[in-house]
């Protein structure tokens, strides 16, 4: 197992986010973290990446407690993330978005894969891997919504990461879009990192997936392959409804 | 023993009753409108003025004065600074509010000074400093009256904010401003109430403090910047612990003044106490949570290209050494000094500029670098640079204990620093001497002497240009982009394995270096450097106008030095246009929330007239192998609707050039 939060909590002020809720993510594969509006995902998700302090459990990566370690300190061990809400940096280009990533990425890293090439490089081989060529130049915080989730993505990537947390990626981009952005993801898992998904998109999880972990009301009502969770009475009642009950 | 033990306690009470009706008003205006208004201590002190004119010189009852003053005039007041200034901030970004707020400070002190030229103004306490005992010590009405108005402000506050519609509605105005909107509420009359409440809290406060320092622009100013360290102890939201930590400080002030060992070290520390406190209060302040949210990107100004560059900074120095030859030695000198001051705005271009954050205390670090210079006491070019080193020290020092803190906080911390240099160190025999100022040799380079205005001059110019280009380099570096990375998003940033404190330790320490720098130069230029300069209130009209000249470029930096350097020199020559000059620097400083690239990026869109008004990339690379598609490729659909706000202006089929060049034409 890659990353394994154990039972984590998480109260804000007299409201549970989150309630003893563990998950594990392996290497290569794609894990899926799936529940309604206000289950709790993405407060897991800043949980997971230290931008939340748990108010009980823990996380540990690679079979080391990260639990304190704050968020920089887990991204140069190799988790990387998008966000639900975009971060991206308005006032760069596209461009310098995934390039600024290198090159901080670069600062820290204890190897660099053979062949990576210069942070540059590397920014323009992430441009087009996801498709944003035509964009490239243009200031940040004036691109849609789905460019800037993918623009968030090659950002991630340009960390190489090997746990890559993905916030609902695929929303604002078109069918075809996110049949492409499926394609990328198995192609991520492929190349031996963890991807774990915070998506609504059904059509999307149940493709890619290899394990799904349900969440509602902050506790994990469900785990195991797409198949079993589908079949699981409490996720139907609790969240897919009957057309996927079947 | 036990008698005077009880005279401190009131006194401290009394003193920290004054603080806390000053702080709620900064509290309640913080918490509806998420604005921080360092004018606020400014607020009281004009209104205090304002109280004296109407029961002093107009000699109204006393009641009908307050009346006016507190009902009337500050409302008026915080109304119209709601309006005009504030009401378009809330969504900007905190060094942008903070600037426009301190724009208010300085607008409001030049406004007190042109109303009310300096002259005794006694102010008698409420009843002619009458009382009454309390066991051995002695409580005068005024006392009495302070800690009443503080007891009803307190309950009134807490009434308003929790039992009443209105009340629950403004602290709504925070978290959503838009959805209470959809829900019927009005909140611009919400944030104008507030304002109008907040500012007459500090009115109200400073005419309860008055008698404390008596009515001077900046020590009654200074006074309630004091409660500001409170109003932090109650972390800017809970009013409770607001008036303890008000009360706190006013009880520690008093027992510093009654128990502290008389030397001149300590009396220093007496007078720093407000400071220390508010340092102390920001330290214990929780770790701020990265906040997440929306893309916001700031359009900064087109960095000009290398070749521009040079050829600008050439033509600078070429014109400034024609003029330094030509001009009498005073202008040549005053010339010198705009540089000087230039290279000041420079240091907070990247820490302002790039960064986004505030140093409300940019002259101190100058002060520092001028020291360092004067006790080293050497012609030797070799002592700028130790200035610089030593400053730049000391502003790591700064932003070490502020690590974990963020924006408003961080801005705070300096104004705790500059306040504690200006009471503890600047004032002090190891600083600048016993009469508080000292001499500075001229420099000397091997080879060239620099006695003359004119050889000051360029050596000025020439250090000026070589910081610009400095930050030029820097702005095209991996670490420019880092900084306006996280300024853009510090949880992106983070995320991607930055290591946010350190990151912004150097920027301190970069910035900081960079003022010590000018502080040499500033010193050699008079031969003399005295402690009075570096005072906190002069490094506010210094972040004042360099923001509002442009803090994000060289040009604007250019700018702001002249322009700081010509206020002084125009007040002087022509008495009613000081006053003036605050006016149109405070109402320029409201185009900010508009455009945060100041007035030099204006001049340059518009006019055109610069070699540095063409675009071009900040950095060079490699054509990549779509750039060279046609320009169908690039073509940006119309109908896609923008993440944010900005509009983009690009029409289908223009090249990509084309779509920057429009874009950026925008600003």
């Amino acid at each position: 197992m890659l990353l394994q939060a154990h039972d984590v909590t998480v109260r804000f002020g007299g409201v549970t986010a989150v309630q003893n809720a563990s998950l594990d993510v392996s290497a290569g594969q794609i894990t899926g973290l799936i529940g309604p509006n206000g289950a709790g995902k993405t407060t897991f998700f800043n949980v997971l990446t230290g931008l939340q302090k748990p108010t009980d459990g823990s996380v540990y990566f690679d079979g080391e407690d990260i639990t304190g370690k704050p968020t920089h300190e887990r991204a140069r061990r190799g988790i990387a993330r998008t966000f639900q809400r975009l971060e991206a940096f308005g006032s760069l280009s596209v461009w310098e978005n995934v390039l600024v990533a290198a090159e901080i990425h670069r600062q820290h890293a204890q190897r660099i894969k053979r062949g990576t090439g210069s942070p540059s490089q590397v920014a323009e081989r992430l441009i087009e891997r996801v498709g944003l060529q035509r964009y490239a130049d243009r200031q940040a915080d004036t691109i849609p919504t789905g460019i800037a989730r993918l623009l968030e993505l090659a950002r991630a990537l340009a960390c190489d990461p090997r746990l890559l947390l993905l916030d609902e990626p695929s929303s604002g981009l078109s069918t075809t879009e996110t049949e492409d952005f499926g394609d990328l993801l198995e192609e991520l898992a492929d190349e031996g990192r963890a991807v774990l998904i915070v998506e609504h998109d059904m059509e999307l999880i149940m493709r890619v997936c290899d394990h799904l972990h349900v969440l509602d009301f902050g506790q994990v009502i469900a785990s195991g392959s797409p198949a079993e969770v589908r079949a699981s009475d409490r996720v139907q009642a609790a969240y897919l409804g009957q057309s996927y009950a079947q | 023993m036990l008698s005077a033990f009880l005279t401190f306690t009131v006194l401290g009470l009394v003193t920290g009753a004054g603080y806390a009706v000053a702080a709620s008003g900064l509290v309640l205006t913080y918490s509806t409108t998420r604005v921080f208004n360092v004018g606020h201590g400014a607020v009281a002190m004009l209104m205090a003025f304002l109280y004296w004119e109407l029961s002093v010189h107009l000699e109204l009852p006393v009641w009908l004065a307050l009346l006016l003053t507190v009902g009337v005039a500050a409302p008026v007041l915080g109304w119209l600074a709601e309006r005009v200034m504030m009401r378009h901030l809330s969504d900007a970004p905190v060094s942008t509010t903070l600037v426009v707020t301190v724009g208010l400070l300085v607008l409001l002190i030049g406004a007190a000074q042109a109303i009310w030229p300096p002259t005794a103004r006694p102010v008698q306490p409420f009843f002619n400093g009458d009382g009454f005992p309390v066991g051995s010590a002695f409580v005068s009405y005024h006392d009495l009256m302070t800690v009443i108005a503080a007891v009803v402000v307190a309950a009134a506050l807490y009434a308003l904010l929790t039992f009443t519609r209105i009340g629950i509605a403004m602290r709504a105005t925070v978290d959503n401003r838009g959805l209470l909107q959809l829900y019927g509420a009005r909140p611009s009359l919400l944030s104008t109430l507030s304002w109008a409440i907040g500012s007459a809290l500090a009115a109200l406060a400073g005419i309860l403090l008055t008698p404390v320092v008596q009515l001077s622009y900046f020590d009654l100013t200074l006074l309630v910047i004091s409660s500001y360290a409170a109003a932090v102890f109650g972390r800017l939201k809970s009013l409770p612990w607001t008036f303890i930590g008000a009360l706190l400080l006013g009880l520690c002030q008093s027992y510093a003044v009654g128990y502290l060992p008389p030397s001149e070290l300590l009396s220093g520390v007496r007078a720093a106490i407000p400071a220390l406190f508010l340092f102390a209060a920001l330290l214990l302040a929780p770790q701020a949570q990265l906040r997440i949210g929306q893309i916001k990107g700031i359009a900064g100004v087109r960095v000009p290209s290398v070749r521009k560059a040079l050829i600008s900074g050439a033509g600078l120095i070429a014109g400034t050494a024609v003029l330094a030859f030509v001009m009498a030695p005073q202008h040549t000198d005053r010339m010198a000094l705009g540089f000087i001051l230039g290279i000041v705005m420079l240091s907070l271009v990247p820490l302002t500029g790039y960064g986004g954050y505030v140093s409300l205390t940019q002259f101190t670090f100058v002060g520092i670098g001028a020291i360092v210079v004067a006790r080293l006491d050497s012609p030797s070019p070799l002592t700028l640079l130790a200035g610089a080193a030593a400053a730049a020290v000391v502003g790591v020092l700064v932003a070490l204990p502020a690590l974990r803190l963020q924006g408003l906080y961080l801005a705070l911390s300096t104004l705790a620093f500059g306040l504690l240099m200006d009471k503890l160190v600047f004032q002090a025999d190891f600083a600048f001497g016993f009469n508080g100022s000292l001499e500075v040799p001229r420099l000397a380079l091997p080879g060239l002497t620099l006695d003359t205005p004119a050889s000051y001059a360029i050596l000025s110019v020439v250090v000026f240009t070589l910081v610009g280009f400095g930050v030029l380099a820097l702005r095209r570096s991996r670490y420019g982009r880092i900084l306006l990375a996280m300024r853009d998003s510090p949880a992106g940033c983070a995320t991607l394995g930055l290591n946010l404190r350190w990151t912004r330790v150097r920027l301190f320490g970069l910035s900081a270096g960079i003022a010590g720098l000018a502080g040499g130069l500033l010193g050699g230029l008079n031969q003399s450097v005295s402690a009075t300069e570096f005072q906190l209130f002069n490094s506010l009209p210094l972040l004042l106008l360099a923001v509002v000249a442009g803090v994000t470029s060289v040009s604007g930096a250019a700018i702001g030095g002249m322009t700081l350097m010509l206020l002084p020199v125009v007040a002087g020559e022509f008495e009613a246009l000081g006053g003036l000059m605050f006016l149109l620097i405070g109402v320029a400083a409201l185009g900010l929330g508009r455009d945060p690239n100041g007035v030099a990026s204006r001049l340059f869109t518009l006019g055109r007239w610069r070699p540095s008004a063409k675009v071009t990339v900040p950095f060079r690379r490699p054509a990549p192998a779509y750039a060279t598609g046609t320009a169908a490729v690039r073509d940006v659909p119309v109908s896609e609707a923008p993440v944010s706000s900005v509009p983009v202006s690009a029409t289908p089929g223009s090249p990509a050039a084309e779509v920057r060049a429009s874009r950026e034409g925008k600003w």
